[in-house]
């Protein structure tokens, strides 16, 4: 009988590799990759421009086509709050809830696999390869709390580890597995070159945005001024999207910083008051937030200052309200030195 | 049948989980058009439909919508 194994695929080299161990042994394997809201993947090359050159691929969609699996995406935006909001582990180095997201994710990886008959579950953790996450103290934690138990199996680090039940029943075979820990990636670049893959994303510091400064700052910033910590889909969206600045606590600006971006932004039209310059070429902004009469203006002139009319005398721009009307403002673009630094998010 | 399912201004990689989502309720050999804003969906989409083993038709651009038609598979 073929065994089936569920993967939790990033698009990153180590899941890459594990499912690539599980699959030499004969083994069934499909792929699950979780949408959070957070992930780096795809949308930021598609909403922007640069790299046009690159293509503009959703890794972990890539990585499965390579290994010749199936790759389900799942939605899990809704159920993802509760652990970015209160993770019970706390937070890593920003806001990310590592921890307490793994075991969700290999909770939901369990309740995949029991819905569609799959024996064990695979992950590409490597023992020591992430300071909050991935411990050796933290491996068993991850198998209890996803109530995955010893059907979750960690291919590169299994040698390392108590035996699985897959180890146990001999549906793979221990020795066939690998020893890797800490922070080198060498061993999996010699594994690597085993199995002939020449070619794989550089996970840049983490899976998601919620391991970035940046970002995080952001994200507090809506918290601090939306009145509760809370978000919806858009707004974790909207944060990874074009300059952020806020003069007031009652709205900040969102200014694309390309023709991409101004896209993206034109789909929220009906949701955000939104300025564009009309006499020079400019980008697309919104305000998000309560804006007076007299903040539309102060934004007109912040917008105009990223305008290609930065050095003109004035600098007209259509403002339109969420309803579809439309006025026109002619306003004198800020210089950059009047925009306090701390109006930058 | 002929299906079409709305992805406009959806970022990848909901498009594609909406198309996983609505496919399996479609026949072997049906149609879906998908219309979509994100340009990453002419990358995404295929990707997803060569892993699951169906079959892209055809993809049409016009300013900033993206038609992709894709035959349902066994
Ligand atoms: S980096 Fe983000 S997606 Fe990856 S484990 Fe941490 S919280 Fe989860």
């Amino acid at each position: 009988m073929q065994r089936k194994a569920v993967a939790l695929i990033s698009g990153g080299l180590d899941s890459m590799l594990a499912v690539k161990a599980i699959l030499e042994q004969g083994i069934h394997v499909e792929g699950l990759n979780f949408f959070t809201g957070f992930c780096v993947e795809g949308h930021t090359q598609a909403i922007r421009n640069q790299n046009k050159s690159k293509p503009k691929r959703n890794n972990a969609l890539w990585v499965a086509e390579q290994l010749g699996i199936k790759l389900h995406i799942i939605d899990v935006v809704q159920e993802y709050k509760n652990i970015v909001l209160n993770p019970k582990h706390g937070y890593g180095a920003n806001m990310n809830p590592c921890l307490d997201c793994k075991i969700f994710m290999v909770q939901k990886a369990d309740a995949w696999r029991k819905a569609n008959d799959f024996d064990f579950i695979i992950t590409g953790e490597v023992i020591g390869q992430r300071p909050k996450s991935q411990r050796k103290q933290t491996m068993p934690v991850i198998s209890q709390e996803s109530g995955a138990q010893d059907r979750l199996l960690r291919p590169l680090s299994a040698q390392l580890l108590p035996p699985t039940l897959p180890e146990r029943e001999g549906w793979v075979m221990r020795d066939k597995l690998f020893d890797f820990s800490g922070r080198s990636r060498k061993p999996q670049m010699s594994l690597a070159e085993k199995f002939n893959i020449d070619e794989y994303a550089q996970p840049a510091g983490g899976c998601c945005f919620l391991t970035d400064k940046n970002y995080t700052e952001k994200l507090k910033d809506l918290w601090s001024n939306g009145g509760k910590r809370d978000y919806e889909l858009d707004d974790i969206m909207l944060l990874k999207v074009g300059r952020h600045l806020r003069p007031s606590d009652s709205y900040k600006l969102i200014i694309s910083r390309d023709e991409g971006e101004s896209n993206y932004l034109r789909g929220y039209r009906k949701q955000f008051i939104s300025i564009e310059p009309k006499s020079h070429p400019g980008p697309l902004s919104l305000i998000d937030g309560e804006a007076s009469a007299q903040d539309i203006h102060l934004a007109a002139s912040i917008v105009a200052r990223y305008s290609q009319g930065r050095d003109a005398t004035d600098v007209t721009l259509a403002v339109h309200s969420k309803d579809g009307a439309q006025f026109d403002l002619t306003v004198q673009p800020m210089t950059a030195n009047n925009i306090p630094q701390e109006w930058l998010l | 049948m002929k299906h079409t399912i709305d992805a406009r201004n959806l970022l990848c990689p909901m498009p594609v989980i909406r198309l996983q989502t609505q496919i399996g309720d479609y026949q072997a050999g049906d149609t879906i058009e998908i219309i979509s804003t994100d340009p990453g969906t002419q990358y995404d989409i295929p990707a997803w439909c060569r892993v699951h083993g169906h079959k892209v038709l055809d993809i049409q651009q016009k300013e900033n919508e993206i038609r992709i038609f894709v035959e349902v598979g066994q």
